[in-house]
């Protein structure tokens, strides 16, 4: 746990100094919901398809932060450096996953209020405490598997497609579960402000079981 | 084979490691004793940064033995990997963080006392710099700072790729106290200049196309067998 505070603090310090990261997603979903706004020809839309647009926005978005989690890793040595610790290796899987949260966390607080400004038809003030609750999960769920494609991709030459053809399959069942959970939250009827049981119970469960995966073959995805 | 005597600190034994269908290397086998200084020469290619990055654990060879101070490697790499000092091609630092925030980095990963971090800043004469992000500061001062970041954590096995590279002639008398012979470590050492190298040497590895040429004394490598290896 230390080794993934000291890489952590690295690496927001490094993302800090540069914002190369985080202002390239919130920039991205910002520009999505416009073109939502213009492709659906709706001035505001709510219940599933608003649910629909908001998460398939955030996971393209968080895209762009898995493709460069380990950039500067690999291009500045980072990945030599940390080898040569003495330190447990999964605190980099911990490490990064960590960023990638904290960077969906600044993203969402951005890009959900600009989603209830541009799009959304009912208030998303009722919403909210589910929502937060729903994207919680759903940002682990993106910060495993995320770190996980992104340790495969790294090392290969097509890495920017390959984060994304290797996550987006993977991530089908927490895109399902978040969109699904976050329908009611969104409907015009204010019908529910928190989402249902059963799809927090999936994704908590995808978290679960996907965080062990990604612990136990991490080790091996930093040899060449 | 040649021999230093003394325990040894490096055990190599028919090391090969292939790339696909391109050996990199092939039945390399030599012995090196602990505090000795092992060159290894050869050509661009002939297989030297790939022979320091299986000595650094961070490749695995696909054939052969390696012990690194007495723990067989890969499998008890975990034991051996703080007290290795690597300096190779690239710098390992950040580009955008400052010399001294690479160095507490470094020091953080390894349980250094971060004192230490001022102690190596001064050894290489970079304190007046080591506030400036590491993309701004010259080739030379990057190398310094690079040498800084390989015996921070006081390893016993220094592996040494083209150390001096970048380096004026004032910077390479400034390292020497820490990367030279009177270092105390064990070192392994490849050089764009073989007959420096061969002048530090204890024991020489001449590899050509990721064979050995030539394992031994460096009293017996002449001249001739060097102008071979570099032809």
């Amino acid at each position: 746990m230390r080794t993934a505070v000291i890489v952590l603090r690295k690496d927001l310090r490094l993302e800090m100094r540069t914002w190369e990261t985080v202002p390239a997603m919130v920039l991205f979903a910002i520009v999505t919901f416009v073109i939502f706004h213009f492709g659906l020809n709706r001035t505001t839309i709510d219940g599933q398809l608003a649910a629909g647009v908001l998460v398939v926005t955030l996971l393209f978005a968080a895209m762009l932060g898995v493709n460069r989690l380990f950039v500067a890793e690999r291009e500045q040595g980072g990945f030599d450096a940390f080898l040569l610790a003495p330190v447990d290796r999964t605190a980099l899987l911990v490490a990064k996953a960590s960023a990638l949260f904290v960077f969906l966390v600044v993203l969402e607080v951005v890009a959900v209020p600009a989603f209830g400004l541009f799009l959304l038809g009912p208030s998303l003030g009722h919403a909210l405490p589910g929502l937060i609750l729903l994207l919680a999960l759903a940002n682990l769920a993106l910060s495993v598997i995320g770190t996980f494609v992104s340790a495969i991709a790294v090392h290969t030459r097509a890495r920017d497609l390959i984060g994304p053809m290797l996550g987006l399959p993977l991530l089908v069942p927490a895109l399902i579960a978040t969109a699904r959970g976050a329908g009611p939250l969104l409907a015009a009827s204010h019908a529910s402000s928190t989402p249902p049981g059963k799809w927090l119970l999936i994704l908590a469960l995808y978290d679960v079981v996907f965080g062990l995966i990604a612990y136990a073959v991490f080790d091996f995805l930093l040899e060449e | 084979m040649s021999v230093v005597s003394g325990r040894p600190a490096i055990e190599l034994r028919a090391v090969a490691r292939y790339f696909g269908e391109r050996t990199a290397l092939r039945d390399v086998s030599v012995t090196v004793a602990t505090g000795a200084t092992l060159a290894v020469l050869g050509r661009n290619g002939a297989g030297k940064t790939t022979l320091l990055r299986i000595l650094a654990s961070l490749l695995r060879p696909h054939e052969g033995e390696v012990h690194l101070l007495g723990e067989p490697v890969p499998a008890r790499a975990h034991l051996v990997r703080g007290q290795l000092g690597l300096l190779g091609h690239e710098p390992l630092l950040y580009r955008d963080l400052s010399g001294r925030e690479n160095l507490q980095y470094h020091a953080r990963l390894h349980r250094i006392e971060p004192e230490r971090v001022e102690e190596v800043l001064a050894a290489v004469q970079m304190e007046r710099r080591a506030s400036d992000p590491v993309r701004l500061l010259s080739r030379g001062m990057t190398q310094r700072l690079a040498v800084a970041r390989a015996v921070l954590h006081r390893p016993r096995l220094l592996l040494l790729d083209e150390p001096r590279a970048n380096l004026d002639p004032a910077a390479s008398v400034l390292i020497e106290p820490l990367i030279g012979r009177d270092s105390g470590c064990t070192r392994v050492l490849t050089s764009h200049d073989p007959r420096a190298a061969l002048a530090e040497a204890d024991v020489v590895l001449a590899l050509k196309d990721g064979r050995p040429a030539f394992v031994g004394d460096p009293a017996q490598f002449g001249e001739e067998q060097l102008g071979a290896l570099y032809a």
